[in-house]
């Protein structure tokens, strides 16, 4: 016993010195950070001055999708490095999560992955009075394919194809499909590992759009957050999907750009029908959006995106993710910054922010509605 | 208490317990402070129970699909769709598989150090085995992913190759290893700790008359562990299990990094697939609508009383040999 509670004092010695030693480590970590934070809000200075605070104080809970969430900090911090005594604070949760508080009324506003559905609607009515919620496109990016093949730099695919990869039809990467495709490409004949997000998820709902909208009956399954297709690999996560498709030689999956671009892996140029494969980039993503009509009614602004768009370099596997407010009816401590914050992230300062961060700018005819919309918000 | 002999108790000067005075009051206040901190935590237990049993009979009065036979997990979809079989099976697949593996080593590792390894190194194992208990679950999902998953590869390919005939470990996917039987490895190096720190404290709880004796009947050492350390400590390496088996049941973000998982049962432990009860939870939670989450915690419900079946066969187990136990010692 004795000797036992001689090894417990050790153990706690030894466990407060791995503590005390990751705490000097953090607190050295976190001084880092506000120095180049301090240096990126003197470089975004001149943005500063698109920054209308008007009225707009305390403290703004917002929640919901993580494929914004890296666009929204950056707005974050930028705001409140210009509106001083004004606090937003984005929880990234999921889109699910987000509009479950905003219906509950405990956030001012709600990014979502996909606009609201009409039972959400219905639902929204009772925290908007005399409105309910709609939804502002705000943030656009692409969702990447993305391949790890030993010796292939650049593959071509087209949406039958990437189809029958995640369908287990196609099941060696030197299949007569993606040859033809990839002339003088030499490919291996590696079997293909397709990975997918083993949790519902925003990215499988839209990737799942764009298949059923193009790849005609290759892909028969309804579009949902679930993964609907058998065989492949779930991972959990845009970066879990993103760390499978580095590690492992044959493997392919698709998550956000700003995963493939932050592990270097390489992406998937899309053949659509335009005169050249389409690159997975925020412009080319921007493109696509353009494309696609506003399908909400009155002010909310819920896109319908055009999947089979052909127009030049324009990628159309894209993910829009709104803001959800209410149109009337928001509680009144928190209008003004919510209009305040808004009016800067769908500014041109804001949406240039974007382009530079693996995110795609909602195309400036779309853009300047969310504008209006913001300003008419009650 | 190791070291303490019948011999030194029989020695030692009767602990005078009634001279110093002792205040009533405390003891009326001390015992109604116990007894109100007991009936709390019933009240407690029982108000989420209540709660919990509440909100799942609402998923289940809406189930489509039977609970307990539905392969398919879609609560949140319209009309609600989802059973727990996959779950159920995996879970317990998973868990047996991490017992197989870590209970045997768990022992050994014990044994090494109660009786066989050096003072000197005896203390630093220990301490290094318990510090394994320290790492939190997620780090091991990321090593696991990260590095356990590539590694396996190999071990998979020659269970294949050699094993393959016994249905079980015939792989007939190609894929990485992202599956039950990784997930087994893995929650076996998870509940090592717990087990062998526990069936340590067992073994070093031996009385020392009984090893002394059977040397002096000139057995070896490993006779010595086989009659008198390893039948003494045969309830404490059970409960021990049973403690690492709990961890193992309800394991969950280290699964959710590991498993590829989907919702069919396969009996080929090496191909990615299945899922268990707490990885389904922790991956379906955040996208689920309110219905959805009451068909969670339906499921988890489940996961409780797969947990309290377990334990209770342990305590059946563990009185049935009672006699060996520690506590008659």
């Amino acid at each position: 016993m004795k000797l036992q509670r001689k090894n417990m004092l050790r153990a706690s010695a030894l466990g407060a010195l791995v503590v005390s030693g990751a705490l000097v480590l953090t607190a050295c970590g976190s001084d880092d950070n506000t120095k180049t934070g301090d240096g990126a809000s003197k470089a975004a200075a001149p943005a500063a001055g698109d920054i209308k605070c008007e009225g707009a104080k305390g403290k703004l809970l917002a929640s919901g999708s993580s494929a914004q969430k890296n666009a929204v900090d950056l707005w974050v911090k930028n705001y409140m490095a210009a509106c001083s005594g004004v606090e937003v604070n984005y929880k990234s949760s999921s889109s699910g999560e987000g509009i479950v508080a905003f219906n509950q009324g405990t956030v001012g506003f709600a990014g979502s992955d996909s606009a609201l559905k009409p039972e959400q609607v219905e639902e929204s009515k009772k925290i908007c009075t005399g409105g309910q919620g709609i939804d502002l496109p705000m943030v656009g990016g692409p969702i990447a394919l993305g391949f790890n093949v030993a010796g292939v730099d650049k593959l071509n695919l087209d949406a039958a194809t990437i189809a029958n990869i995640f369908n287990d039809k196609i099941k060696k990467w030197d299949d007569e499909a993606i040859k033809k495709l990839n002339p003088g490409v030499t490919l291996p004949s590696t079997a293909i590992q397709h990975f997918h997000r083993s949790e519902d998820s925003g990215t499988t709902e839209n990737l799942g759009k764009y298949l059923k909208a193009t790849a005609g009956d290759a892909w028969p399954y309804e579009a949902a957050k679930k993964w609907p297709a058998p065989g492949g690999l779930g991972a959990s996560g845009s970066s879990g999907v993103a760390t499978q498709v580095k590690q492992v030689d044959g493997a392919i999956g698709y998550f956000e750009l700003s995963y493939a671009s932050a592990q270097g892996i390489k992406t998937v140029d899309l053949n659509t029908g335009a005169a050249a494969p389409v690159k997975a980039t925020g412009e080319n993503a921007s493109k696509a959006i353009a494309a696609a009509k506003i399908a909400g009614t009155g002010s909310d602004l819920a896109l319908k995106l055009d999947y089979t768009t052909k127009a030049e370099g324009a990628y159309p596997i894209v993910l829009v993710t709104y803001e959800v407010v209410c149109d009337k009816g928001n509680k009144p401590e928190t209008l003004p910054t919510v209009k305040s914050f808004l009016n800067y992230t769908a500014s041109d300062a804001g949406q240039k922010i974007l382009l530079e961060n693996g995110y795609a700018p909602i195309p400036a005819e779309i853009n300047a509605k969310v504008r209006e919309v913001i300003n008419s918000l009650s | 208490m190791a070291s303490t002999t019948p011999t030194q108790i029989d020695t030692a000067p009767p602990v005078s317990t009634s001279k110093r005075p002792t205040g009533r009051a405390g003891d009326k206040i001390f015992a109604g402070l116990s007894k109100g901190s007991g009936i709390l935590l019933l009240v407690i237990m029982a108000s989420i129970a209540v709660f919990l049993t509440y909100r799942a009979s609402i998923a289940l009065s809406k189930n489509e699909g039977n609970f307990l036979t539905t392969f398919d997990w879609n609560a949140s979809a319209n009309p609600p769709v989802f059973g727990i079989a996959v779950l159920l099976f995996g879970t317990v697949v998973s868990s047996i598989i991490a017992m197989v593996i870590a209970v045997p080593i768990a022992v050994g590792i014990a044994l090494f150090i109660s009786h066989y390894a050096p003072r000197r190194l005896a203390a630093p194992i220990a301490y290094v085995v318990d510090l394994l208990a320290a790492v939190p679950s997620i780090i091991y999902g990321i090593w696991g992913a990260l590095f356990l998953v590539p590694q396996l590869a190999g071990l998979n390919l020659w269970l294949d190759e050699y094993l393959g005939w016994t249905y079980v470990f015939d792989k007939t996917q190609v894929g990485v290893a992202r599956s039950l039987f990784t997930v087994g490895i893995l929650l076996a190096i998870m509940i090592l700790p717990i087990v062998t720190s526990v069936s340590r404290e067992v073994f070093l709880q031996v009385p020392r008359m009984n090893e002394e004796a059977a040397l002096a009947l000139g057995a070896t050492r490993w006779e010595v562990i086989r009659m008198s350390v390893l039948p003494f400590g045969r309830s404490g390496v059970i409960s021990a299990s049973m403690l690492g088996l709990g961890r193992a049941l309800g394991e969950t973000m280290a699964v959710a990094t590991v498993l590829s998982p989907s919702f069919l049962i396969s009996g080929h432990i090496l191909d990615p697939g299945g899922g268990t009860f707490a990885q389904n939870i922790a991956a379906k939670f955040d996208e689920a609508n309110e219905f959805g989450r009451d068909a969670l915690i339906a499921s988890g419900l489940v996961l409780f009383l797969l947990t309290l079946l377990v334990n209770g066969a342990a305590r059946l187990i563990i009185a049935r040999r009672k006699d060996f136990s520690g506590a008659n010692a």
